[in-house]
């Protein structure tokens, strides 16, 4: 029994630490099981640097024909068999081949590391970085331990940021003339506008401002989609008549967004979308979608 | 059906309250621990409630009540929240994060508060956000309590001039600013609910509506406590725009409301200063807006600020009050032209009670009024409605009210033309408001210009109008109308003879039309005027001046002969006879023998002739008697002429107690104690025998008739007479002739055929005891009685 338990277990503990572990910012992360921990943010052209410990079990010896740690990007389809694609992938060696005894510390560093593409969570893929320790053996199987760590990347305002206006309308039923103040908004963004009734000859219910979200992932014929709405926000109540102009002040705080991600590695894009709801008294439904760009803004 | 509908409310409203306070009870919890997150979730629950369409705003109104109470607790830990550190702009942004739009609004609203009471934003800022932001309910019920909600938690946070909350310099028009709007979109909302729902339930819906006025006439009601708008501001901005509102709602329950509030809830001096805005508006509503009422109740305010000082007299002058409020009434009778009859005459009336309170002195103003009054009614003939006949009558009465003086209004050369308008009826009740204005005030009118005037308005109760009705008039309505002429007719008095017989003239040529149910009633104050007239001129020496078209006594006697005539054609001999009787008697006193004696004269041969009834000849025998007694101015011919007559007269009365009776009267006509040439002793004792004999004949009648005799008064009656003219000194009558007749009614007392009559039998006690005084008292009438035995 007792070898059996030994069989199970590896025969060491591997650890990851971070030499800016204290003092760098730490953020929630989901993992597979559904349990959320803190891990370290980075972002892209930032050092990773740390160390690796590796400690055998009491009075066991490690023979391994070399130990390496990688930093890792991937996307992993869901929808593929579990597939990763690694976009990024660096490696240093810590170890030549031989036997470790004791705790044995390796210090490592990747400095500038380009890492593109921010850590995400979606409906049909993740996009995660990771560090991969391995202990190569030549028998009973290599031994690896995974460190995560996300990624966030910044942007500046963009420098052009027009309003979204337009008319819309059903004729000789509805027209109306809505306007946003831009067409690209930070996280925690507010975006005002208004909502102007040129011509009201249903009677509406109420009005809408949903903020969907579009997951695309494969190309061609394999495209997945996935549209979620990730806010519902109700800007009017009740029926308006001609000439109203109604206003929208929608917070984007309380709503987890991530930026807009276009083609990534080919990949996968995820938009955003602002669709605005008119619902009349048969619930019928009368909308119109305007993507919106969102981008991370550096916390002030 | 309805039924159900009203407990499918109650259902409702009973679970909106259930749920209210079910998440109510939680926030509360939250609130204890400090729990904001939860605060705000439960209180956004619970205002969840009020996004219900299903109740009606009556009820809406319990379940905001309720919700009311609780966002005051709520505010409170707000702005302790604050207190604690959390910073309220933070606040003002997390509250915004709720998905559903009215519960959103009710917390923004209610952190507004604190955040213009935390004073880290300008109070317009956060007002103008407020008000823009609430623009997302459109729903007419939800909105305007939302609304209602905001108005209420501002209206001690306005940036008005001296609140805690100023501004810059132009703070107050923030305040306005803000009001205005929050005022124009409720009332936006509010008209919406007219034209939503079905065309069936517009009953219900105005209902409804009116149920909900208050909220939005409550934004007036704040806009007029803002001190810093002042008359200039006033008038440049804030009225323009709330009557642009109110105009272009084009809603005619909300015209109606609105316009009436403005003129509630701003002070007179500012509407007194803005009439042509204000004015201007009228024409500008609905034509079915009953703008009388509103415009009336305009003048009746007017009114009142004019009456509460005089110093604000000048002001109205200054402005034309009078001619701007006169010019916006033809404008609104043009513009509505479907305006009944009645509206016209209200107006009218409501302005005419305006310039009699304001112009007392400008009777041209109010004769204006009656003219345009006038001018609407012609060609619209008599009035039918009785509502309108009403509101002419009020018209008509302001201004004997006023002034208390028939003879102001009689100036008004308009007056006449009004109550042309009126149907007979009301022409009647006119005519008597007007007479009992006059006995009310006692006013006096004292020419015969004035009484011509007053006569033609009160023709209705003079005479019949034409195509009038005559049946139908109840008689005792009738009589009281008469009176009250009657009475009038009285009042009419100058202390110079020439106006008075003028005066005099004028009521006679009136009168003597009024037919002969009208005479009996006016006839008689007109003699007894004239009377007075006489006895007036009786005491001044006759024709001071020599003049011959001066009134004379004569000249009024001629006029009465005529007047009295009329009566006796009617006919209605017995007053007549009575009038005859009075002008002999003044006749008399002013020493006109023949005028006398023709009066006399018509009198006898109204006797003769008209009055048959026996019992009218009795009184109008012993009238006659009474009268002729008097009289001292006739000769010793003319006299016996006529006391021969009515002795003959009385003689031939029909029943013998009455024949008795009268002639034993007549005995007096020839014994006056003051007019030593009329003491006939003689002839006095034949009228008395003559009594005695015909009371003897009565008794004889009776007892032929009946088996028994009469009684016993007659005897006693005579014995009176008997001791009267005894105690005069008529030498005829002695002590012998009283006794036997004593001694007479002792015996028929006794006989066995009397018949007992205990009052007879007290009358000759008392008699008897009365010569018995006589005697005890001693003296020489004492010594005179002395030898008669009782």
């Amino acid at each position: 029994m007792n070898f059996l338990i030994g069989a199970f277990k590896p025969a060491c503990n591997i650890s990851i630490t971070f030499s800016d572990g204290k003092s760098r910012k730490q953020v929630p992360m989901k993992k597979e099981n559904g349990k959320t921990v803190m891990v370290p943010l980075f972002q892209s052209k930032e050092s990773i640097a740390g160390k690796v410990s590796i400690e055998p079990l009491q009075g066991k010896k490690i023979e391994h024909i070399g130990v390496k740690v990688e930093l890792l990007g991937q996307i992993e389809m869901y929808f593929d068999r579990g597939n990763f694609y690694d976009f990024t992938s660096l490696v240093r060696e810590l170890d030549v081949p031989g036997d470790i005894y004791e705790r044995k510390t390796y210090p490592f560093e990747f400095s500038t590391v380009e890492m593109p593409y921010e850590t995400y969570n979606g409906a049909n893929l993740r996009l995660r970085y990771v560090l991969k320790v391995t202990v190569s053996r030549n028998y009973g199987g290599s031994i690896v331990e995974y460190g995560d760590f996300m990624v966030r990347n910044y942007s500046s305002p963009p420098p052009i940021n027009n309003s979204i206006k337009m008319e819309v309308g059903i004729e000789d039923c509805l027209h109306i003339e809505f306007e946003y103040n831009k067409s690209k908004y930070h996280m925690k963004d507010v975006i005002i506008g208004k909502i102007y009734f040129l011509l009201v000859r249903i009677k509406i219910k109420n009005m809408d401002l949903e903020i969907r979200r579009r997951e695309s992932t494969g190309s061609g014929a394999n495209t997945h989609v996935e549209t979620e709405t990730l806010a519902k926000f109700e800007l009017m109540d009740g029926a308006p008549v001609r000439g109203e102009s109604i206003p929208i002040r929608l917070f984007l705080s309380p709503y987890e967004l991530t930026p807009t991600y276009r083609n990534i590695n080919n990949k996968f894009s995820v938009k955003y979308y602002l669709n605005l709801v008119l619902v009349d008294e048969e619930d019928r439904r009368y909308f119109k979608q305007q993507e919106i760009t969102i981008y991370r803004q550096r916390d002030s | 059906m309805i039924a159900d509908g009203v407990e499918d409310e109650e259902k409702w409203l009973a679970a909106g309250i259930a749920g209210l306070q079910q998440n109510a009870f939680y926030m509360h919890r939250a609130l204890d621990s400090n729990n904001l997150r939860d605060a705000l979730k439960y209180s956004a629950q619970m205002l969840s409630e009020l996004r219900t369409s299903r109740l009606s705003p009556h009820k809406y109104y319990e379940l905001y009540m309720r919700a009311f109470d609780e966002l005051r607790k709520l505010e409170m830990f707000f702005k302790e929240e604050t207190r604690r550190g959390c910073s309220i702009v933070d606040l003002y942004e997390l509250v915004q994060h709720a998905g559903n739009i009215l519960p959103r609004l009710y917390l923004l609203c209610t952190v507004g508060s604190v955040y213009i009471k935390s004073k880290e934003a300008p109070a317009k800022d956060v007002l103008k956000d407020l008000v823009e932001m609430c623009r997302g309910i459109q729903h007419p019920v939800r909105g305007l309590f939302l609304r209602s909600y905001l108005a209420q938690v501002s209206r001690d946070k306005l940036p008005d001039i001296g609140s805690e909350y100023e501004g810059d310099a132009d703070t107050a028009v923030d305040a306005v600013e803000f009001v205005l709007q929050n005022f124009t979109e409720m009332n936006k909302l509010w008209v919406r609910m007219q034209h939503q729902g079905p065309a069936r339930e517009k009953e219900k819906r105005e209902k409804e509506r009116s149920e909900l006025r208050d909220l939005v006439g409550k934004n007036l009601h704040v806009l007029s406590q803002i001190e810093g708008i002042d008359l200039d501001m006033y008038k440049d901005s804030v009225l323009p725009r709330v009557l642009e509102q109110v105009v272009n709602c084009k809603d005619e329950i909300a015209q109606y409301y609105l316009m009436d509030c403005i003129i509630q809830v701003f002070p007179d001096e500012y509407h007194l200063q803005t009439l042509d805005v204000l004015l201007g508006a009228f024409p500008q509503l609905q034509p079915t807006v009953d703008i009388k009422t509103v415009l009336s109740r305009l003048m009746e305010r007017l009114s009142n600020y004019a009456a509460s000082s005089a110093d604000v007299l000048p002001e109205f002058l200054q402005v034309e009050a009078f001619a701007k409020l006169n010019n916006a009434i033809g404008k609104v009778i043009e513009a509505q032209p479907d305006m009944p009859i009645l509206g016209v005459i209200t107006l009218y009336s409501s302005l005419l009670t305006f310039t009699l309170h304001v112009h007392p002195d400008r009777l041209d103003y109010a004769d204006q009024v009656l003219g345009a009054c006038v001018k609407k009614l012609s060609g619209k003939g008599k009035l039918e409605e009785n509502k309108a006949t009403k509101q002419i009558v009020a018209l008509l009465s302001a201004p004997l009210d006023k002034y208390n003086d028939i003879v102001t209004a009689l100036k008004l050369s308009n007056y006449p033309r009004v109550l042309e308008y009126l149907d007979t009826e009301t022409n009647k009740v006119m005519s008597t408001v007007i007479i009992q204005s006059i006995m009310k005030n006692k006013t006096r009118i004292s020419t015969a210009d004035r009484v011509e005037a007053l006569f033609e308005l009160i023709k209705g109760l003079i005479k019949d109008l034409d195509g009038a009705v005559l049946d139908e008039v109840d008689e005792d309505d009738f009589k009281e109308e008469q009176n009250s002429v009657a009475r009038l007719i009285q009042l009419l008095h100058n202390d110079e003879p020439e106006e008075m017989f003028k005066i005099i003239c004028t009521v006679r040529k009136h009168i003597l039309g009024g037919g002969p149910k009208r005479l009996p009633f006016t006839v008689p104050p007109l003699v007894f005027s004239s009377l007075k007239l006489v006895r007036q001129l009786q005491g001044q020496e006759e024709n001071p001046f020599g003049e011959e078209e001066s009134t004379t006594p004569k000249k009024i006697f001629q006029l009465l002969n005529q007047t009295v005539e009329t009566l006796s054609n009617i006919p209605a001999p017995e007053l007549a006879l009575q009038l005859y009787l009075q002008c002999a008697e003044a006749a008399n006193d002013c020493d006109l023998e023949p005028v006398a004696y023709e009066f006399f004269t018509q009198a006898f041969i109204l006797y003769e002739e008209e009055i048959s009834d026996s019992r009218a000849q009795i009184t109008a025998i012993h009238l006659i008697i009474g009268t002729l007694q008097r009289m001292h101015v006739f000769g010793v011919e003319n006299r016996d002429t006529l006391t021969h007559k009515a002795t003959g007269y009385s003689a031939k009365l029909l029943k013998k107690p009455d024949q008795c009776r009268a002639v034993y009267a007549c005995s007096h006509l020839f014994w006056v104690d003051d007019q030593d040439n009329v003491k006939d002793g003689e002839r006095v004792l034949l009228c008395l025998k003559r009594a005695l004999r015909i009371a003897n004949a009565a008794q004889q009648m009776s007892n032929a008739a009946r088996g028994s005799t009469g009684s016993v008064t007659l005897f006693v009656e005579i014995l009176n007479k008997y001791l009267y003219f005894f105690e005069k000194g008529n030498p005829q009558i002695n002590v012998a002739a009283i006794q036997s007749l004593i001694e007479l009614v002792t015996t028929e007392m006794q006989s066995d055929s009397s018949t007992p009559d205990p009052a007879a039998d007290a009358f000759f006690a008392s008699t008897l005891r009365y010569i018995e005084f006589q005697k005890q008292k001693g003296g020489a009438l004492g010594e005179k009685y002395e030898p008669i035995k009782a």
